[in-house]
């Protein structure tokens, strides 16, 4: 169904421009400027200033009609270049892909969605865009209508729909998208939790329908639950090839303890997590866990800060959030780079290694920025007076201890 | 069932067969592009009446009241323009469309695979409304000067095909361009101001000295509006600079094609 055979991909890069590469176009006139100073200088320009970056590399795999492959890797690994590879968006520098049946990919929801535009026109219009026939529009329209719920405002232009209705619709439209093979990059994750649960669904019902399904996520459970068998990149490279436990138990374990991160700023514009610390505190029984996170911002912006926590089974064990259950209490991103800190208290947590992961996010609406299990610590024995610390994660009982005491009688106060 | 076969470098059938294959992404890029500019308010369409009105005015005061310049035969001046405003307001907004197409639908061409060439030649489309417009204009003003076309009127679409191509070549390779280069944008404008005065809109093409009219015909567009003008108004055409006109064409589509589908591939890296 999918072979892929020795494919690569590289750029090239200017180098010492990595940091900024998101805002640096060139111009017209640089080019012509520098070309003339080459030529008056007579120096090997290409040389020095370019490299190369080779974001995918030498990767050969083959899926069966019918397997659901989870895609992993961590942030820059590979796994975005690889999905617009297999869909045709970029071509492979070298190396050959052969696709047997018709692709669909769903790289993002809500592309080229047009806010003048009506509900109606937008499910033609970007069911056009995904490759969907007008008539197979026409067929499912109504079916796409009520997944997304939004009959009443068919022909309201969609920039008055609220944030959340705008998601909804657009993921419908996709959700339709009925091809052998289909390339799923994260987009599962929007609306609300209802709402998600009704898309995980229907990707549960598309990985049983029999089709061909390449799917990135980070969201390791996500993968245990869908999918049949799991691709681990690294570097570029293929680095585990198997079925999804083996691989996702594999790709937690890589994971040393990371305490700081940087990252380069998003292409798209939305505020970004460029750098982050991590420092925990134990002392007097309580263990606290400090972030500092640094956002950078092209514009004013208000955001929810989450932080979901997750055991070394992959496992989620807990959710903390700035904003998200209260708006008001939403960061207050100003333009340019903006400096905030945090404090979770850990002290319930076993004894065992812990992954956190960040994201900047509107509530119910979509993702700004998601940094996936950026941090890593581990819980140890407390090396003090024995009572404390001992729960452990490999009890296999989970990850918090729900804290309990002793009292006299239900209902009095202590 | 298809088969795709991806390898570093395109097969060039395959290339073909795809664009047939996104044809009714094209219609509903067209339609989404019209949909949007006349959508809102009656602005878009009393936009598309008022502008080529008053641009002939001005043109008909400048040229014929002041510098005193001949019309072709018998036809009213303000006819001749206007028959000349038809295909260059045709091109310039072709040009200026196309040539930022690709960088207004980056979103598109990053997060989707379909053949590139879709979007500029949809974009191209949109200016074929204001041109329907022009030419219900052209027919009240036919009707107003009393002057009466002749069976050449039908040979119009043929003209109207070749401005869309003599706007298209340079389109492909302005977009393609735009996508690297991000300050060729603000080259179009003047481009378009410029040809303006150098296409033969505010006056005939006849009163260009003999030997010099050969080399004038260089400009496509000059081709172009004699051809208008010959359907609209009848007369003779300058048939070798007519011929010249569909050569360069020609030659603009090839460059245009060509360094738009060499480039194409890199689009969505450094979009």
């Amino acid at each position: 169904m999918i072979k892929v055979e020795n494919l690569s991909k590289h750029y090239r890069i200017k180098s010492g421009s990595k940091q900024d590469t998101a805002h640096s176009y060139s111009t017209l006139r640089d080019s012509m400027a520098n070309g003339i100073k080459s030529l008056l200088s007579w120096k090997n320009k290409t040389a020095s200033e370019w490299e190369e970056f080779w974001a995918v590399r030498d990767v050969s795999f083959e899926v069966k009609q019918g397997e659901v492959v989870g895609l992993i890797g961590r942030n820059g690994a590979g796994k975005s270049t690889l999905l617009k590879l297999l869909s045709r968006i970029t071509e492979p520098s070298s190396g050959r892909i052969t696709l047997d049946g018709k692709v669909g990919s769903l790289l993002e929801v809500g592309t080229g969605f047009h806010p003048e535009l009506s509900g109606r026109e937008n499910i033609f219009l970007n069911g056009a865009i995904l490759g969907m026939k007008r008539t197979e529009i026409q067929a499912k329209f109504d079916e796409i209508v009520d997944f997304a719920g939004v009959e009443k405002f068919l022909e309201t232009p969609v920039k008055r729909y609220s944030s959340g209705m705008y998601v909804r619709l657009a993921f419908s439209v996709a959700a339709h998208l009925e091809t052998e093979i289909l390339l799923v990059d994260e987009v599962l994750a929007v609306g609300d939790s209802q709402f998600q649960k009704k898309c995980l669904q229907k990707m549960e019902n598309v990985s049983s329908s029999g089709r061909t399904v390449i799917f990135v996520s980070h969201n390791m459970s996500t993968i245990l639950s869908l999918c049949s068998r799991c691709i681990f990149l690294k570097n570029g490279q293929l680095d585990f090839d198997s079925e999804p436990r083996e691989a996702v138990r594999k790709y937690l374990e890589e994971a040393q303890p990371t305490t700081h991160f940087q990252r380069t700023l998003q292409r798209s514009g939305d505020p970004t997590i460029t750098e982050g610390r991590l420092q925990t505190n134990e002392k007097e029984g309580s263990y606290q866990i400090d972030i500092k996170v640094t956002i950078e911002s092209d514009s004013d912006i208000k955001s929810c800060i989450n932080v979901s926590t997750r055991d070394s089974m992959a496992q989620q064990v807990g959710f903390s959030s700035i904003g998200s259950f209260n708006n008001e209490e939403m960061l207050d991103i100003k333009k340019g780079k903006n400096t905030f800190c945090f404090r979770m208290d850990g002290s319930n947590l076993a004894v065992g290694s812990y992954f956190l992961s960040l994201s900047l996010s509107i509530t119910n609406v979509r993702y700004l920025d998601r940094c996936e299990d950026c941090f890593s610590f581990d819980i140890e024995k407390s090396p003090r007076t024995g009572t404390h610390r001992v729960f452990s994660q490999n009890w296999g009982l989970g990850s918090v201890e729900l804290p309990m005491s002793k009292i006299d009688q239900p209902g009095t106060e202590t | 069932m298809p088969k795709i076969v991806i390898e570093a470098g395109h097969s060039e059938r395959q290339y073909w067969k795809d664009l047939w294959h996104f044809r009714e992404l094209f219609y509903f890029l067209a339609w989404r592009d019209i949909l949007v500019r006349y959508k809102q308010t009656l602005i878009g369409i009393a936009w598309a009446v008022i502008r080529p009105l008053l641009t002939m005015a001005i043109l008909v005061v400048v040229f014929n009241k002041l510098a005193k310049l001949p019309s072709d035969g018998t036809a009213p001046y303000p006819i001749l323009v206007f028959a000349a405003m038809l295909p260059w307001q045709f091109f310039s907004t072709s040009l200026s469309e196309a040539s930022n197409s690709l960088v207004v639908n980056s979103n598109l061409i990053s997060k989707v695979y379909f053949p590139r060439l879709v979007v500029p030649a949809s974009a191209v489309i949109t200016s074929l409304v204001d041109f329907a417009i022009s030419l219900g204009l052209l027919a009240g003003l036919m009707v107003i000067y009393q002057f009466a076309p002749t069976w050449k009127i039908l040979t119009l679409p043929l003209f109207t095909l070749l401005a869309f191509l003599a706007a298209l070549g340079p389109g492909l390779l302005m977009t393609a361009l735009n996508v690297k280069y991000r300050d060729v944008r603000y080259i179009i404008p003047f481009i378009v101001q410029i040809g303006l005065y150098i296409s033969p809109v505010g006056f005939s093409s006849s009163i260009v000295p003999e030997k010099w009219r050969l080399i004038y015909s260089l400009n496509p567009m000059v081709g172009v509006i004699d051809g208008f003008r010959w359907a609209i108004l009848g007369g003779e055409i300058y048939m070798p600079g007519f011929l010249v006109a569909i050569g360069t064409t020609i030659v603009f589509l090839w460059l245009g094609l060509n360094y738009f589908r060499k480039t194409e591939r890199t689009f969505a890296d450094v979009i």
